[in-house]
């Protein structure tokens, strides 16, 4: 893999910027070049926020990226203002829990995952970011799935008894994902 | 030492004291604020002291105060902020004290907005406060090298006794990446060397001052500072060259985090079969002139892009002399332009040359046809010889609400994109 983008958004608060932060943390320590851009403009909690993750085997050029190859949206507006700016061939994953309408692309691999619904059965509702990480990587394998879990556990180190419930989102997303992919990569 | 995952604000504010300084006074502002959040919380671990100051002006006077006593100081603000400390820059400079301060420019003029820009490089390079000073400007272009460049700033700030500013924009504040301090622990205290107010005890006393009411000491006292700007600009010119290897007809100039976005387009251009260079200077103040120059001197035609109405460009005149015409692209407000819209603004400059710029599918390719078939029948002389005046009376689009010196210098650039 020479390199890939991944742009996620969502509401702030929906934990976007953690499943980025997860996602560079892990392919930093599989020894890739990392840039974790975020947006950062003037909202709340509730505002929208966003941030792209840049993954290269060279260091990164730009950072910030008009048309990353996959898209991991949780709420509607991102769907529609980011939706178009997919590269063709490439992945966009939907919180059907919360996004009601489908994603207008016919040329990029669309997985819908109702992650909230799947978060809670995980053990909580808030832990959907992860469920959207875990299927992003479930599909394209761009970091191994033990160095994520790894990180999972780094990050609620200090909150350990959250651990189990996001460990399980994350996995039955990345169930959901690989099984888009056709179960094989 | 193994790499870690942070974000521009916090690197810099452990660069810092990685580099021995565990004295900051400041005030917190979008987009910076994390520097001072994080050395609220470090520096009394180190045994460093933090001080939120009641203003920007007030803490320009606490670093006055610190580095005159010997301390190994430093200050972060943005935009705004950089203009209320003006004017104990310019007295930390006249007093000639070592300070390293650090700019995460925001979107301007006046309160602007709290998004990336660079439009505070005339302020930098120029005109931080009043007199006859120059600042040390260093601007990064990635985590890593803020980091790097931090630490040597500390190094500079002493070596010259001048203040040293490293330049960022908000990106690269809010961002990201992996990196490796190249030091570990809290270096050692400054040398306070044969200048800083140490008690004069058993010792003839020292004066740190900045005021010369005597017009000849006055005059004596520019004339020194005068020497050490020109040993600056012999000795501390840094840059980088990105795609020069090969021969190119365009060169893109662009410093800080819109340099890494000009690399990008220049990618995918180069993958598309069309080779571009890029010049980026690492230190705006001094700038490379003469490295700037040679690069220059290998192309056709130069293309500046900023994420200003066009200041470096003064710069990229002053080097190429004349001898080019320069095209410029720039946005503000916290636009950052985009790889793509890089890589079209080039195809442009390319068939303002009557080359044959790699083609895009869709409309683009269409229109940057259309513009090269224009320019073709031109030789090369004629079109890097071509006066601004032939263009046909075609004004930029905003020209009407540009000053009259505005507009002559937009001419002078060549032509001047909108958005």
């Amino acid at each position: 893999m020479a390199g890939t983008e991944v742009l996620m958004a969502g509401f702030g608060g929906q934990g976007m910027l953690l499943s980025g932060k997860l996602l560079a943390y892990a392919a930093m320590n599989e020894g890739m070049e990392v840039s974790w851009l975020p947006s950062y403009g003037p909202e709340m909690r509730g505002g929208t926020a966003n941030v792209t993750v840049c993954i290269s085997d060279k260091p990164v050029g730009s950072p910030y990226i008009s048309r990353p190859m996959a898209l991991l949206v949780m709420n509607q507006p991102s769907l529609e203002k980011f939706g178009p700016r997919v590269k063709p061939g490439g992945l966009i994953v939907v919180n059907s829990s919360l996004v009601p309408i489908e994603a207008d692309r016919d040329d990029c691999t669309v997985i819908y995952i109702a992650a909230n619904d799947l978060a809670k059965e995980a053990g909580t509702a808030r832990a959907a970011n992860l469920v959207m990480l875990g299927a992003y990587l479930g599909w394209s394998g761009v970091v191994d799935k033990k160095t994520a879990v790894k990180m999972i556990e780094k990050e609620f180190a200090k909150k350990a008894k959250f651990i189990p419930a996001n460990k399980a989102a994350f996995e039955i997303g990345f169930a959901e994902g690989f099984k888009a992919k056709g179960g094989k990569r | 030492m193994a790499k870690v995952l942070m974000k521009g604000n916090e690197a810099i504010g452990e660069a810092a004291i990685r580099a021995g300084c565990i004295h900051f006074f400041g005030y917190p502002i979008t987009p910076q604020s994390e520097v001072p959040e994080y050395l609220a919380r470090r520096l009394p671990e180190v045994g460093g002291q933090y001080v939120q100051a009641e203003s920007e002006v007030a803490a320009s006077n606490m670093i006055y105060g610190a580095a005159g006593v010997g301390m190994r100081v430093l200050t972060t603000s943005s935009s705004p902020g950089i203009s209320l400390m003006a004017e104990g820059i310019s007295y930390i400079a006249a007093s000639e004290l070592p300070v390293v301060l650090v700019n995460i420019m925001r979107a301007g003029p006046g309160l602007g907005g709290i998004l990336p820009a660079q439009g505070d490089y005339f302020q930098a390079t120029r005109g931080t406060g009043h007199g006859d000073f120059q600042l040390l400007v260093l601007a990064p272009a990635s985590v890593q090298e803020a980091v790097n460049l931090v630490i040597l700033a500390f190094e500079l700030a002493e070596k010259y006794l001048n203040p040293v500013m490293v330049i960022g924009d908000g990106m690269i504040g809010q961002m990201m990446e992996p990196v490796e301090f190249p030091v570990e622990g809290v270096g050692p205290p400054l040398d306070p060397g044969d200048w800083a107010l140490t008690g004069c005890e058993g010792r003839e006393r020292r004066i740190v001052n900045s005021l010369f009411l005597d017009p000849e000491a006055c005059n004596r006292h520019n004339l020194k500072l005068k020497a050490k700007y020109e040993r600056m600009a012999e000795n501390e010119q840094r840059w980088e060259l990105y795609n020069c290897d090969e021969p190119y007809d365009l060169l893109v100039t662009a410093f800080g985090m819109m340099s890494r976005i000009c690399k990008t387009a220049i990618d995918d251009l180069k993958a598309e079969g069309t080779n571009v260079g890029l010049f980026r200077p690492i230190s705006l103040n001094p700038f490379p002139y003469e490295p700037c120059r040679r690069v220059i001197d290998r192309a056709q035609r130069i293309l500046d892009v900023e994420m200003s109405m066009g200041q470096m460009i003064y710069d990229i005149q002053l080097a190429a002399q004349g001898r080019l015409e320069i095209d410029f692209h720039g946005t503000a407000g916290g636009v950052v332009p985009s790889p793509d819209e890089v890589a079209d603004k080039i195809r442009e400059s390319l068939a303002r040359i009557g080359r044959s710029p790699a083609r895009k599918p869709g409309k683009r390719s269409a229109k940057a046809a259309a513009a090269q078939k224009s320019k073709s029948k031109r030789s090369k002389k004629t079109a890097t010889a071509q006066k601004p005046g032939k263009r046909g009376g075609k004004k930029p689009q905003n020209a009407g609400k540009r000053s009259a010196a505005r507009q002559s210098s937009a001419r002078r650039h060549g032509r001047r994109s909108g958005r």
